[in-house]
C-alpha cells in the first residue's frame, strides 16, 4: 500500500488518525468524571458500539469514494482506520468482558449462545481479528496480494454483522440502526454496481460470448 | 562499570541548564499545565451538566406505608435522569429533557367499564380522597437494571372498592394519555400509541399495588409518569403504566403495549423471573443502578412471599 510521500498529506492522515480517538478520550474522560449518567457501564458499551460500527464504515468507504469522486489519497487512511476500528472493538468487548460482566465466562457463554445479538456482534468481533493480525505489510507479503485481498473480504460480512448487532440490540426504535445499514447497503451497492460494469465492459463486444 | 540498576548520570553543559528565573516560575507552568488539562478535560467532556436539585413542591403528609426495603434509597438525579418513557424519546436521558412539554394540570382519570359507579375524576379531587403513603420498592427493569425508588402514592385496592366492580370485571386496563404535540415519542412509531397496560383484578387489588403520585416525598416529576401512575412492584417496570387517563373495568385480558410490540419477548403478566430468560438479556441478574457489580435477581424481584400465592398453579414459564 502507497504510504504518503509529502508532509502535507502525512499530517492531514495524522489528524484523521487523532480525530478518530477523539470519542475514545471522551467516553474516557467522562467516565473519570462520573458523568456517564446513571448506567455508565451500559452507556460505554453503547457509545463504544456506537463508534466502532462508524468508523468500520468510514473504513469501508474509501473504495467507493474513489469510483466516485476519483479520489485516491482516502485509500492510504484504510489500514490506520481499520485498525482503530479494532481498537473500538476491543474496548467495547472489555467493558462488557471485564466490567459489565465482571469476567463471568459461565454468563458470558450463555450471552453468546443464547442472545442472538450476542451472537453475531461476537462473530463480527471474531471476524476483525485476523484482518488486525494480517495488518502489516510483512503479512501482505507473507500470503500474497490475491489471498491476503481475499481475506481482508472479511471485513463486508463483519461490517453486516455489525449492524444486524445493532438491529437486534434495540428494543424498537430502529432509526439509529437503520441509518448504519442504509449506510452500509449505499456503500457496497456502490461497489458492486462497479465490479458489474468492469464485468460487463471488459467482457462486452471482444468477450467470444458475445460476438 | 556502574551496576544495572543504576543509571549514569550524564554530566550536564550548562547551556542545557535552566536560568534561575525560569526555574523560579516552574510552580507557575505545572498550575498552567494542569488548567490546560482541565479546560481540556472539560472540553473534551462538554459543558458539565448541571446538578439535579428537585424542583417539584413537597406533598403534606405523607405517612410512612408498609412494605419497605432498608436497602439504599437509588438517587433522585438517577431516578429522574435514567428513564424508559418512550412518549418523550427513546433514549434514556431523552425524557427528562422533554418532560417539561407535557402538561400535567388540567388532568383527569376517567374510570369506566365494569363498575355500577363509572366516573370521571379530577387529578386533585382523585389526591385527596386517600392519606398518602411511602412505599420503598425496589424496581426491575426488563432491560436488567433496577433501582430502590421512595414512591408517594395510595393502594389501588380501597380506589377499586369504592368504584364497585361488577362481577365481569376480571381486569383492569390502563391507558396512557395521548398528546403528541406534548409528548415527542407519540409522534413516531416506537410504539403503538397510546400505551396501554393491564393487571388481573387479583393483581390489582393486591396492597402492594399503588397508585403513585410522588417520589421522595415530593410531587411526580413528569419524566417519571406525572401526575399519576401504577406501581407494580414485583413485575418488570414496563407493566408500572405512567401519566394515566384511563382505567377500564374488563371481562377479558385487555391488549399490553409491550406484548402487542413483541409478543415472545414480552408476556401479559411479566413478572420478574429469574428463571425466564429475556433473548435479549438474562434474568438471573442485574445491575443496580449505582453498583458496579451484578446482583442476583429475586423471584418476584424479591416480593414472592406477598404475591406467589396469585398464581398457585400456573405455569410461569408459559405464562410470562
Amino acid at each position: 500500500m502507497a504510504k504518503p510521500k509529502h508532509l502535507g498529506s502525512r499530517l492531514a492522515k495524522l489528524a484523521i488518525g487523532v480525530l478518530a480517538l477523539v470519542p475514545a478520550a471522551r467516553i474516557g474522560v467522562l467516565a473519570l468524571q462520573g458523568d456517564l449518567g446513571a448506567n455508565p457501564i451500559a452507556d460505554a458499551m453503547n457509545r463504544l458500539g456506537f463508534w466502532t460500527l462508524t468508523l468500520l464504515l468510514v473504513t469501508l468507504s474509501p473504495t467507493p469514494i474513489q469510483i466516485v469522486t476519483g479520489w485516491k489519497w482516502p485509500l492510504r487512511l484504510r489500514r490506520m482506520l481499520g485498525l482503530e476500528t479494532f481498537l473500538y472493538v476491543c474496548l467495547h468487548f472489555a467493558v462488557y468482558l471485564g466490567v459489565d460482566q465482571f469476567f463471568d465466562f459461565a454468563a458470558i457463554g450463555k450471552d453468546i449462545v443464547k442472545r442472538k445479538f450476542i451472537t453475531v456482534g461476537f462473530a463480527a468481533f471474531l471476524l476483525l481479528i485476523p484482518l488486525a493480525i494480517t495488518s502489516t505489510d510483512g503479512m501482505v507479503r507473507r500470503l500474497g496480494f490475491v489471498r491476503w485481498k481475499r481475506l481482508h473480504r472479511l471485513i463486508y460480512l463483519a461490517a453486516a454483522l455489525g449492524v444486524v448487532h445493532f438491529v437486534w440490540r434495540v428494543k424498537s426504535d430502529l432509526r439509529q440502526p437503520l441509518i448504519f445499514g442504509a449506510a452500509l447497503a449505499i456503500l457496497l451497492g456502490i461497489r458492486t454496481l462497479h465490479t458489474l460494469r468492469t464485468l460487463h465492459a471488459t467482457r462486452g463486444p471482444t468477450s467470444p460470448r458475445h460476438s | 562499570m556502574s551496576p544495572l540498576w543504576r543509571p549514569d548520570i550524564p554530566s550536564v553543559p550548562s547551556s542545557e541548564i535552566t536560568p534561575e528565573g525560569i526555574y523560579l516560575r516552574r510552580r507557575d507552568f505545572l498550575a498552567g499545565g494542569a488548567a490546560a488539562a482541565t479546560g481540556l478535560t472539560f472540553a473534551l467532556a462538554g459543558c458539565k451538566p448541571k446538578p439535579i436539585v428537585p424542583t417539584e413542591p413537597a406533598l403534606a403528609g405523607v405517612a410512612p406505608g408498609p412494605f419497605g426495603t432498608a436497602e439504599p434509597r437509588t438517587s433522585y438525579k438517577d431516578i429522574t435522569t435514567y428513564n424508559n418513557f418512550y412518549e418523550l424519546g427513546t433514549d434514556k436521558s431523552d425524557p427528562s429533557a422533554n418532560a417539561h412539554r407535557l402538561k400535567t394540570r388540567p388532568w383527569t382519570v376517567a374510570f369506566e367499564g365494569e363498575i355500577a359507579k363509572p366516573q370521571v375524576i379530577d387529578i386533585d379531587a382523585l389526591l385527596g380522597r386517600f392519606p398518602l403513603e411511602e412505599r420503598v420498592y425496589r424496581l426491575r427493569c426488563v432491560e436488567a437494571w433496577s433501582m430502590v425508588i421512595p414512591w408517594v402514592g395510595f393502594p389501588l385496592g380501597p380506589l377499586i372498592k369504592q368504584l364497585q366492580p361488577t362481577s365481569r370485571a376480571k381486569y383492569v386496563a390502563f391507558t396512557t394519555k395521548l398528546a403528541p404535540d406534548e409528548m415527542p415519542g407519540q409522534r413516531t412509531g416506537a410504539l403503538e400509541w397510546p400505551y396501554v397496560e393491564g393487571l388481573r383484578m387479583d393483581e390489582a387489588l393486591h396492597p402492594l399495588t399503588i397508585l403513585a403520585v410522588g417520589m421522595y416525598g415530593r410531587v411526580m416529576p413528569n419524566q417519571d409518569g406525572a401526575p399519576i401512575r401504577l406501581v407494580v412492584p414485583w413485575k418488570y417496570g414496563f407493566k408500572s403504566i405512567k401519566s394515566i387517563v384511563r382505567v377500564r373495568f374488563v371481562e377479558t385480558e385487555p391488549p399490553t403495549s409491550w406484548n402487542r410490540q413483541a409478543p415472545n419477548e414480552y408476556g401479559f403478566y411479566s413478572n420478574v423471573n429469574p428463571e425466564v430468560d429475556h433473548p435479549r438479556w438474562s434474568q438471573a441478574n442485574e445491575r443496580r443502578i449505582g453498583e458496579l457489580r451484578r446482583r442476583q435477581t429475586l423471584a418476584f424481584n424479591g416480593y414472592g412471599k406477598e404475591v406467589a400465592g396469585l398464581y398457585a398453579g400456573m405455569d410461569l414459564r408459559k405464562s410470562f
